[in-house]
């Protein structure tokens, strides 16, 4: 048994994982709060990485250090994204939030195909390069080829996202709004939450979220491309599903799972049908058990 | 022809005696944890028309929903004689399979058809008593267009019988609710049943369209020759419709008999009727 | 004022919104930025403009359910619905359309013909993708998926075993219609959102083996060398072949049309429709929602199948790049900006969405953008899409007055 190929491949599943960890969140938080799929979710992901792009872009021609770059972009990043989030809301969800199941649907979709492709008519259709910002520490030397300062990074970040978010929605006074507004929004409505306010910054966490993914996987991979969000958006939301579509725990579990499903199954089996694992994976968890790993199955009155 | 007097007509064809068009033994449904019904019996016999009647809460739409298929009793049984003569076991058998057997219902908080038109809702009640398929419906040989004909003039009669004929074109969703419980109940006789669930047909009403609906009841009794079992909370229309009741509460069932016997039931005036008795 | 304010802050909004991506641009070989202000006025002016456009819809569509609601229909829907429902209007005005849709080919261009038989196929698409959402309301992402099994049967039944286009029609529908019933099942208990979700990955794994499955589908560079249809075995040459073509898709659109409004106006077309609207109910009525719904798979996904075959027999080469996600969305706003349920309205919505383009040439970077903003407008401003289903004429007895003896459920009685 080859352990270092086993460590590797559990590694790249664990950094995987946080990532669509990340970006499941979004979708859960959302769908938890008014019931949508937010289609165009995979490209908020996708425009966090290119305005990191830019950002890094432009301070490198400037001269500034790696770190700095990093940190500068990523913060960019995350306003732009929430800004992205808040908009793509306003325009494309909530004049239809009482209207039948399928108009928000067919929006979201429009919206995802709207913002690819003003991606690519604002910048272009081709891949671009990421330059890598992250510096390799000496103390990682020993473990260098498990895990590089890249991967450390993914995963310490996103834990550190997925715990202050968690502290979040349980200690503070709008995370319970958040929360009460999830289970019944009339009745939050009733009790003076503004439940639009609370629908707004579900938006703008989860697109923040997204973002900070979006730098951190343009950094670790080195390229982005206006397509890269609608791969990432379906693996993403499989891992919601998986975990439990509307469980913040949920998302988290099923992003973990879904990365290592995904680094083992390719490391092990075979790499060409990776992206149709997720799909397939998808497919079967909404078929056999649709409440996810975390949820709870709902009952229909009639 | 028996004559209309007082009370509820005399039952049809009551010299078949007691024949039980449904019998409900002990039926019981769990929830999880929740206890909705508990060892209910229940029997209708030919031609009576029995209510069920509860506080909110006390599982008598689940009853419904248990005897028609939409849920699957945790225990217990469920049999139908429909007009063949034949007792059928009901429970474990799928909804539609249960209308087509005969038992057909409405619903508590009204499930039309929206946009389809008050027409073609009751048409869709001839669905199970017709035939035509793909082949008929691509190549509409004269089979086949003289079946939706036929569905078409059955469903219009319908319509005419609970006064509804001239809106036939309107949308179901845009008919006053009055209308569109009446629309519920000529769609539930599309299905030519031999036993009606009517769910809280009243609610909502005023009291002449709640006279309107009794003499409504009492006519399709006699017309379609048929049993009837309704769930209800408008005690004048329950007492004076029902040849029997059932009474419910807390998922089991604490009193059964003649509209006599059970307003003056202590159990049963503690339960629901509260300080008033009256019946 | 309080409008101009808003406008101004909304323009602000937008110009620091689209900032980087707009006016930033990076040139790594000179290591230099590029940076685009006239993008940002422009962001500015069409958003202010813009936001007065969307304010006044918005009030437009507030106002606009008011009256709905009172039961009032706007001046220009009935219009339509006059021509569409009085026969007189409704058959010269047809028989124009189809005498022009008839000498087409005479009068362009063999290009533009091609491009035409383009849009009839994605009539031919839209129409059968109406059945499965616009009638029976079963949410499908993944339609394109039959469409590839239609192609592909024919590919493969022709390249290896050389059948021909007419032995493989059949064929092809009936194999999508096995997958259809296949998808079917397994999603039976789902609804709404599930089902398109699950839908959109059945479709995206069908495209996914064509592309790795090498050996059964020759993967990403596709199967060539497909044989075009031949008349009584005879070779035609491109142009009188794409004529031949032309006329046989402009055949089966009408072949379709006919047989989905049959379908519509059937026992079938309303115990979907009955499905779409209340399944709890549908059931209640002694409908087989098991059968029902398999049945709208099946067929939905057999007219796929068919439009597979044909456009494998145009292109005379395929590839799974032809069946993405991308064309199922394209398919399904078709369904449902042109009109849910409606077959005027699925028509007009594909020759819409496919000529539109062919013929705004200037505008074609901008072809996905604008398309993708138009799904998003029309859910907020016109979420039934163009034209609604046209309501079915009975026969009804007696009824007050003459009037009452109606059109019969004729094929054209109803669109």
């Amino acid at each position: 048994m080859d352990w270092q190929y086993f460590w590797e491949l559990f590694f790249g599943g664990l950094t995987r994982g946080s990532i669509y960890a990340l970006i499941a969140l979004g979708y859960t938080m959302v769908y938890g709060i008014i019931e949508l799929i937010n289609f165009a979710h995979g490209e908020v992901y996708m425009l966090g990485a290119f305005t990191a792009l830019i950002v890094a872009g432009a301070l490198g021609i400037y001269g500034f250090p790696a770190l700095a770059i990093l940190i500068i972009a990523a913060v960019v990043a995350v306003i732009y994204c929430a800004a992205y989030g808040l908009t793509l809301e306003k325009i494309a969800y909530k004049p239809l939030r009482d209207a039948q199941r399928l108009s928000p649907l067919i929006s979201a979709i429009g919206m995802s195909i709207f913002l690819q492709n003003y991606v690519i008519l604002a910048q272009t259709s081709d891949f671009m390069p990421f330059p890598n910002l992250v510096p390799q520490p000496e103390f990682l030397e020993p473990i260098a080829h498990i895990m590089g300062a890249s991967e450390v990074l993914i995963i310490v970040t996103s834990a550190v996202a997925m715990a202050a978010l968690t502290l979040f929605i349980k200690y503070t006074r709008m995370g319970k709004a958040m929360r009460a507004t999830a289970q019944n929004r009339k009745m939050a409505m009733l009790l003076g939450i503004d439940a639009d306010k609370v629908i707004s910054l579900t938006f703008v966490i989860g697109s923040s979220l997204a973002a900070v993914g979006g730098v951190l996987i343009a950094s670790h991979v080195g390229q982005v491309n206006f397509a890269i969000g609608f791969i990432a958006g379906i693996k993403a939301f499989t891992a919601a599903v998986l975990g439990g579509i509307g469980s913040i725990p949920g998302a988290m579990l099923g992003g973990l799972v879904l990365g290592w499903c995904e680094s083992f199954a390719t490391g092990y089996i075979s790499s060409d049908y990776e992206d149709a694992l997720a799909f397939a994976l998808l497919v079967l968890i909404l078929i056999f058990r649709p409440s996810g790993i975390l949820g709870k199955a709902k009952t229909q009155k009639v | 022809m028996s004559a209309t007097t007082g009370n509820a007509a005399t039952p049809v064809n009551s010299a078949s005696g007691t024949a039980a068009v449904l019998d409900v033994r002990s039926i019981s449904m769990n929830f999880g944890g929740l206890r909705a019904l508990n060892e209910v019996d229940l029997q209708v016999r030919l031609g009576e028309i029995v209510a069920l009647i509860g506080p909110n809460g006390a599982g008598k739409t689940t009853f419904f929903n248990c005897i028609t298929g939409i849920y699957v009793p945790t225990e217990g049984t469920v049999h139908v004689t429909p007009r063949d003569g034949r007792t059928v076991t009901v429970n474990g058998l799928k909804a539609s399979q249960v209308t087509e057997l005969g038992m057909s219902r409405t619903f508590q908080n009204i499930r039309l058809f929206p946009t389809m038109s008050v027409l073609e809702n009751v048409m869709i009640g001839r669905h199970c008593r017709t035939r035509a398929g793909i082949l008929g419906a691509l190549l509409r040989d004269s089979r086949t267009r003289a079946e939706e004909q036929r569905i078409v003039e059955e469903s219009y009669a319908l319509l005419k019988s609970v006064n509804l004929h001239q809106h036939y074109k309107d949308q179901a969703r845009n008919l006053p609710y009055g209308a569109q419980r009446r629309l519920e109940i000529a769609r539930a006789l599309a299905t030519d049943p031999f036993l009606l669930c009517l769910d809280e047909p009243a609610a909502g009403m005023n009291p002449q369209e709640t006279h309107e609906l009794k003499e409504l009841v009492i006519e399709i009794r006699e017309r379609h020759q048929l049993s009837v079992l309704l769930i209800e909370h408008d005690m004048s229309m329950v007492m004076s419709l029902s040849d029997r009741i059932y009474v419910m509460e807390y998922g089991s069932k604490i009193a059964e008999g003649t509209p006599e016997e059970v307003s003056k039931n202590p159990r049963v005036i503690k339960a629901y009727l509260g300080e008033e008795s009256h019946a | 004022m309080q409008g101009l304010k808003k406008s101004i802050l909304v323009s602000l909004w937008f110009m620091f919104l689209t900032f980087p991506l707009m006016v930033i641009r990076i040139d790594s070989l000179n290591g230099t930025i590029d940076w685009r202000w006239e993008n940002m006025l422009g962001m500015g002016a069409g958003s202010f403009v813009l936001s007065f456009v969307w304010r006044f819809m918005m009030a437009r569509k507030e106002a606009g359910r008011a009256a709905a609601a009172g039961g009032v229909m706007s001046a220009r829907g009935a219009w339509f619905e006059r021509l569409r429902s009085d026969p007189k209007a409704a058959v010269p005005a047809l028989a124009v359309i189809l005498a022009v849709f008839l000498v087409l080919p005479w009068l362009v261009s063999t290009y533009q013909t091609n491009i035409m038989i383009s849009a009839l196929l994605y009539v031919m698409l839209g129409l059968g993708l109406n059945i499965v959402v616009g009638l029976s309301g079963q949410l499908v992402l993944g339609y394109v998926a039959f469409y590839a099994v239609g192609a592909y049967s024919y590919a493969i039944l022709n390249s290896n075993f050389g059948l021909g286009f007419w032995s493989v029609l059949p064929i092809g529908g009936a194999m999508a219609a096995l997958f259809g019933i296949l998808l079917g099942f397994p999603v039976l208990r789902l609804r709404g959102d599930y089902l398109a979700i699950v839908t959109l990955g059945f479709g995206e794994i069908i495209r996914l083996v064509l592309e790795n499955w090498s050996d059964f589908s020759q993967g990403p560079s596709g199967i060539a060398n497909i044989d075009r249809p031949g008349l009584f075995g005879t070779q035609l040459s491109v142009s009188d072949a794409t004529t031949y073509i032309y006329y046989l898709i402009l055949a089966a659109v009408i072949v379709t049309i006919v047989a989905v409004t049959r379908l519509k106006n059937s026992r079938i077309g309303r115990a979907w429709q009955a499905l779409r609207e209340d399944e709890i109910a549908c059931q209640a009525m002694g409908i087989d929602i098991t059968t029902t719904k398999l049945t709208a798979f099946a067929l939905g996904a057999c007219w796929a199948g068919f439009a597979g075959v044909i456009f494998a027999a145009k292109t005379t080469f395929i590839n799974p790049a032809s069946f993405t996600f991308l064309e199922s969305a394209m398919v399904l706003a078709m369904v449902v900006l042109g009109g849910m349920g409606s077959v005027i309205g699925v028509s007009v919505g594909a020759l819409v969405l496919i000529l539109l383009p062919e013929y705004l040439r200037a505008f074609s970077e901008y072809r996905m953008l604008i398309f993708g903003a138009t799904m998003v407008l029309m859910m907020v401003f016109r979420p039934q899409g163009l034209v609604s289903p046209g309501r079915t004429k009975y026969n009804v007895p007696d009824a007050e007055g003459a009037g009452a003896a109606a059109a019969r459920p004729a094929a054209g009685g109803n669109a």
